[in-house]
């Protein structure tokens, strides 16, 4: 779907980050992904090797974690990890469910490496 | 070093819809974000909506397409003022470009703005546009197996028009099903069955409407 957006706002928020702590090169980029956030890591993945060239991220990897999608019953509280995209309860095979987990898309950490005249000062 | 940032992707949207949010609300006027998948009838639901409410209030619309005013100019036949936003390629409309849509819409004089998304099932939902209501049209001809197939798009609406009812009767379409998988997910969700053809259950979706806006005092 709209990877390209996506992957625009990872790179925003990785480079603003790395502006804030005054670092001169991203080496990795850490996102959580949930399974039900609509959003494919391989089309990500593409467009941000494409995205990355002439920025201080030129040589970041990405690096994903993948929430799987859980839904919890309504009627007996189980909690449930569809296999496919049809919810639902596995232990009592109600279709009546919340999803609890699944919808994360967010960026959770970046490595990066400091200007050496900042490193030096603060160390 | 590592910088622990822990940010939602969707952040920078988040934060203008919050801004478009306000200043709607500011100016008493009642946002309402339709999704369908292309051609359910999202034009349509527009203009029978505007027939039926606008003596009653000021409507405005904003029409979502990747490209063509094709549905724009169907909203001015109307009289009503419009704003077309074409995305290219994009595949959903974004808080952001609400933001500038709305600069082009007189929202003093609008009680209630009726926002037409790209005709899209997975991704709308994921972008809050600073909408008040959130409304799904689904049609007969689509199939009841939709609720079950993109199930992410009924959890965060409010209401599901089925629209196009005036064909039941030539396809397969289990509404007691369709509601049943709707409801299973979400709950607290309405139900219309509409025709935009016939005129069909368009008063009861209006009355909900009606009921939904706030209008100016
Ligand atoms: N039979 C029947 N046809 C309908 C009904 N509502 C809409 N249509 C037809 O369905 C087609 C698509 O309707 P639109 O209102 O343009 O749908 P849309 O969701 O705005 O389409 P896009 O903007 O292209 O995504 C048109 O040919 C309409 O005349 C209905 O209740 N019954
Ligand atoms: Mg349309
Ligand atoms: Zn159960
Ligand atoms: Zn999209």
């Amino acid at each position: 779907m709209h990877e390209l957006s996506i992957t625009q706002d990872i790179l925003n928020i990785a480079l603003q980050e790395a502006k804030n702590a005054h670092a001169c090169k991203i080496n990795k980029i850490s996102i959580v992904v949930g399974q039900a956030s609509g959003i494919v890591p391989d089309s990500v993945q593409f467009c941000f090797d494409e995205m990355k060239k002439g920025s201080i991220a030129n040589e970041a990897s990405l690096d994903f974690t993948i929430v799987p999608t859980q839904v919890k019953c309504r009627r007996c509280q189980h909690v449930s990890s569809p296999k496919d995209i049809i919810w639902m309860c596995d232990k009592c095979g109600s279709g009546e469910v919340d999803i609890i987990a699944g919808r994360e898309l967010y960026l959770n950490s970046i490595e990066a490496e400091q200007e050496e005249a900042y490193e030096n000062r603060s160390s | 070093m590592k910088i622990e940032v822990v940010k939602n992707i969707l952040d920078a949207n988040a934060v203008i819809a919050q801004k478009n949010k306000s200043l709607f609300d500011q100016h008493h006027v009642t946002v309402i974000n339709i999704m369908s998948s292309p051609g359910a009838g999202k034009t349509s639901a527009i203009l029978e909506t505007a027939r039926r409410l606008k003596d009653k209030m000021k409507i405005g619309v904003i029409e979502g397409d990747l490209a063509s005013q094709v549905d724009a100019e169907k909203v001015k036949k109307e009289h009503l003022p419009v704003v077309q936003i074409n995305t290219g390629s994009g595949c959903h409309l974004d808080a952001n470009m609400i933001s500038h849509a709305m600069q082009n819409l007189p929202l003093k004089d609008i009680d209630l703005l009726l926002i037409e998304n790209i005709g899209n099932l997975v991704c709308p939902s994921a972008y809050i546009l600073g909408e008040h209501k959130r409304v799904i049209i689904s049609s007969v001809p689509e199939g009841d197996d939709k609720p079950l197939k993109y199930p992410i798009i009924f959890v965060d609406a409010d209401a599901v028009i089925i629209n196009k009812v005036d064909l039941k009767a030539y396809l397969k379409f289990d509404m007691d099903a369709f509601k049943k998988a709707v409801k299973n997910i979400n709950p607290k969700i309405s139900f219309f069955e509409v025709s935009c053809t016939t005129g069909a259950g368009l008063d009861e979706w209006c009355s909900w409407l009606t009921a939904a806006s706030k209008r100016k005092s």
